[in-house]
């Protein structure tokens, strides 16, 4: 069978004729297989979701426990039978509860991977390679500038410029779900010990980590019902990059900002955003995960989407392997 | 050297003055001799290194790496020592043993010679992180462009050592990187050291702009008007045996005007203008001042040709007294006396320029007895000679910019943050007999426009191009089609390397003219009338 007619682009989303569903697809569906929990992959109003039970149950925070008709959880490695194509779920470490989605029929195997990363993360599993005859391979970090330094150290950084401005507090900008939970734990191994302040935003999500068994120490929330501006002198505050613009921001005392994104590897990125310390920590495979990952794989076949997939399709033509971009539409390239 | 890397990182994103000198501070503190005052002459541009030109840079990466994916990258970072910092490929299985130190790195690129210097540079870069590349490259090309400059740098040494900025600025030319016995002085280890030498370079007063409402709140009987003339501000030391002549930021350019300091027979500092022809008959223009700058050598010929010589306004020290805490009005007498004293060929007085009232100032402003005149300067009549910009004592208020309507001919791509945008623009004014005009360009410019403006120029820019080289777009131009774009600029120079035969001074985008049909753009007669 040929891969173009196992999986497909549809405007809805990725489709697989023969199971008859979509992988994350961007619009209300009948049957939809979801990769992680990001708003541009997990959309509410489908009849039936396929997804990890902590994909299910993020779902279920960010949109109300009625987000689709039915629900199913898919354990990792165990193979479902969907009208006759096999589907397994496997971890990508991107976030708690993500997956890649391998589908394969009559001998053909692509595996879907969403997004991923290699580094390791303390708030979720592994990503685990799997052999396949096509790899769909995110590249939102798909340029050889994009090169992810270890997140220990960034988050070292945080404490040393905490340590040298003791009078000012550190608002680090974070998505709400993965990231903030990821460097609230980063803290916490790096020996930091004082309560963390968090977004209101912030607070559902990281209370289903610990509750997961996720570790994060005490978190207070960051309103100034709980004490006066000289409170937060040297504070770590962490909420969504969204609010820094906000009111919100200015109850701290000339807060530096910080962004924990990997975009923030570009200087005039940083610079535009009027982010201070940029701390390089991503949930996305940089350049040289990304291409590992693809040798890995054993995939003779890549099809790259969302991000910048020029440069690895001309990677993968140095290097022999047949690759061309797949072109999804709805998925917002920047959501690191 | 990764605390050199790191350091520069962090200034370049911190606005706040204060920001960045706690961490200038703090490096200094924490770092050992001979890298921080390696660091410290790195930012205050006083570290002598061959510079690698930008074409090299990426001759050495493309031998590394597929040009087309270095292409890719480049062009979405927008800044060549970024990019290559990043994509720089790491050898295979090289581990580097240490990360070299600041004094390593620095020691290596002054040993190179000029033929291996690139593979020196190619080493560095191979055992160094990706934020030590790109430190080390901003080394080598030059200019580290970090938002601080030399003088924010000596106010963090002051805080080091909670001492008077002005006492550093003071030692500052008798001392050479890595600047050892300054820190020892600074953590209280040893004596200051001595300005053994002689002839040294005090730190100059600057001035600020008069801004819009400044001048309703002075009195006019408080202030001295002098005209502000458009040379070069030099400091003329002798002491002893020692002659220099010093530009503002203290360097010796002695050696450009051997004519000036073969006159500078006296013991005193002075503060004054250079330029060039008699004081006693004429004074040339700038575009006669021009053919005495950026040389390497002189001619007797051009000495014959364009003297150079300075007009004197103000006296720092005289016989060995130090002037400068006296007030301007007494300083302006010891100056009147000492000048008399002076070759009169190639030193005169700035004169006063009397005044009763701000509008009888600005007439005179308005219409200054010559062209190398570009405004007026006003001195606080009781105000000590200050080095730095402090605010008050001392004003410029400049001549108002010449203004021209151009037509837009060619649009570049710029960089960094305006990457995506066609941001520079090169003009020009009609040219030839009526029935037949010409555009012929006289400047580019690359500034002066709101970010608005900005992508109203890039969109036209897109919709208008009638051809394309690299990143530079021709655009439709021509008596019925095209925009009309209001150039202010400072002066006009005679070039021979532009076909129309004048080069404008610091030209940006002043007003963006939609309104105006192209035919009514200024002709190249007009930008002509202005020469001399």
């Amino acid at each position: 069978m040929r891969a173009s007619d196992l999986l497909k682009s549809r405007p809805e989303g990725l489709y697989c004729p023969p199971g008859d569903f979509f992988i994350d697809p961007v619009r209300p569906v009948e049957r939809a297989l979801i990769t992680h929990g990001h708003s541009d992959h997990a959309r509410s109003g489908h009849r039936s979701v396929l997804a990890t039970q902590e994909t299910l149950d993020i779902m279920g925070l960010r949109y109300g426990e009625d987000f689709a008709g039915t629900t199913q959880a898919a354990a990792l490695g165990e193979t479902l039978d969907i009208n006759g194509v096999a589907v397994t779920f496997h971890p990508a470490g991107h976030v708690l509860g993500s997956a890649q989605i391998c589908v394969e029929h009559k001998g053909m195997r692509i595996v879907a991977s969403g997004d991923y990363k290699r580094q390791k993360d303390a708030t979720c599993l592994p990503f685990e390679p799997i052999r396949c005859d096509v790899f769909i391979t995110e590249a939102t970090f798909g340029l050889p500038v994009f090169r992810h330094p270890p997140d220990h150290e960034e988050i070292a950084r945080v404490l040393k410029s905490a340590a040298q401005f003791p009078e000012r507090s550190h608002l680090i900008g974070a998505y709400a779900l993965g990231k903030a939970q990821r460097v609230m734990r980063l803290l916490r191994d790096a020996g930091y010990d004082r309560p963390i302040y968090i977004h209101g935003a912030l607070a559902k999500l990281s209370e289903y980590y610990q509750s997961q068994g996720i570790d994060l120490g005490v978190l207070e929330p960051a309103t100034v019902e709980t004490g006066s501006k000289a409170d937060f002198a040297g504070a770590i505050v962490v909420g969504p990059p969204s609010a820094f613009a906000d009111r919100w921001a200015r109850r701290f005392p000339d807060p530096i900002s910080c962004f924990a994104s990997g975009w923030m590897r570009i200087r005039q990125r940083a610079k535009q955003g009027g982010v201070e310390l940029p701390l390089i920590i991503s949930d996305h495979a940089d350049w040289d995960e990304l291409i590992i990952t693809i040798k890995e794989t054993g995939a003779e076949e890549i099809w790259v989407t969302h991000g910048r997939e020029e440069a690895l399709v001309r990677w993968c033509e140095l290097e022999g392997i047949a690759a061309r971009p797949l072109h999804l539409v709805g998925y917002e390239d920047e959501g690191d | 050297m990764n605390r050199f890397a790191e350091l520069l990182d962090r200034l370049v994103l911190t606005p706040s003055r204060n920001g960045k000198l706690t961490l200038l501070t703090d490096y200094f503190r924490s770092v050992e001799d001979p890298d921080r005052g390696l660091a410290l002459a790195a930012i205050t541009g006083d570290l002598n290194i061959a510079a690698v030109k930008p074409a090299m840079l990426r001759a050495l990466v493309v031998e590394r790496m597929d040009p087309v994916l270095f292409g890719y990258s480049y062009d979405y970072v927008g800044d060549l020592a970024e990019t290559v910092s990043l994509v720089w490929p790491q050898p295979q299985g090289h581990i580097p043993n240490q990360v070299p130190t600041l004094a390593e790195v620095v020691g290596k690129l002054q040993a190179a010679s000029r033929s291996d210097g690139p593979k020196v540079l190619a080493r560095l870069l191979d055992d160094a992180s990706i934020s030590a590349r790109f430190a080390i490259i901003k080394l080598v090309t030059g200019g580290l462009r970090i938002g601080v400059s030399a003088r924010l740098a000596k106010q963090a040494l002051a805080d080091l050592g909670k001492v008077d900025v002005a006492e550093i600025e003071e030692l500052w030319h008798g001392l050479t990187p890595p600047y050892t016995e300054l820190f020892a002085w600074l953590e209280g280890r040893a004596e200051k050291p001595k300005s053994a030498a002689l002839a040294l370079f005090r730190p100059v007063m600057l001035s600020n702009a008069v801004d819009d409402g400044d001048l309703e709140k002075l009195d006019p009987a408080d202030y001295a008007a002098e005209w502000k003339w458009d040379g070069i501000r030099v400091q003329a030391v002798c002491e002893g045996s020692v002659r220099r002549l010093y530009s503002r930021t203290g360097d010796d350019v002695s050696g450009a005007f051997p004519d000036l300091a073969a006159a500078m027979t006296f013991e005193a500092a002075l503060d004054g203008e250079l330029l060039v022809g008699d004081p006693r008959e004429a004074t040339g223009t700038f575009s006669d001042l021009q053919q005495r700058l950026n040389r390497k050598s002189v001619s007797p010929k051009i000495q014959q040709q364009y003297p150079a010589f300075m007009r004197c306004y103000d006296a720092l020290q005289i016989n060995g007294e130090d002037l400068r805490t006296l007030p301007f009005a007494e300083r302006r007498k010891h100056l009147e006396a000492f000048v008399k004293t002076l070759d009169p060929s190639r030193f005169d007085l700035s004169p006063l320029v009397a005044f009763r009232d701000w509008e009888t100032l600005e007439r005179l402003r308005q219409a200054p007895p010559h062209p190398i005149i570009e405004g007026v300067m006003l001195k606080r009549w009781d105000s000590p000679y200050l080095a730095g910009r402090p605010k008050g004592p001392w004003f410029k208020w400049k001549r108002d910019p010449h203004t021209i309507d151009a037509v837009l001919m060619y649009a570049q791509r710029g960089h960094g943050k305006r990457s995506s945008f066609y941001s520079d623009y090169t003009f020009g004014v009609w040219s030839g007999p009526e029935g037949s005009e010409e555009l012929v360009p006289v400047g580019k410019a690359y500034f002066g426009f709101t970010d608005e403006e900005l992508r109203e120029i890039d969109k036209y820019v897109r919709e208008n191009t009638i051809e394309r080289f690299g990143p530079v777009r021709s655009v439709r131009a021509d008596r019925r089609n095209g925009l009309v774009l209001e150039v202010a600029f400072e002066g006009l120079n005679r070039s021979t390397r532009h076909k129309s035969g004048v080069a404008m001074r610091f030209p940006r985008i002043s007003r963006l003219r939609w309104d105006k049909p192209a035919a009514e753009a200024d002709r190249i007669e007009t930008l002509q009338a202005l020469l001399d």
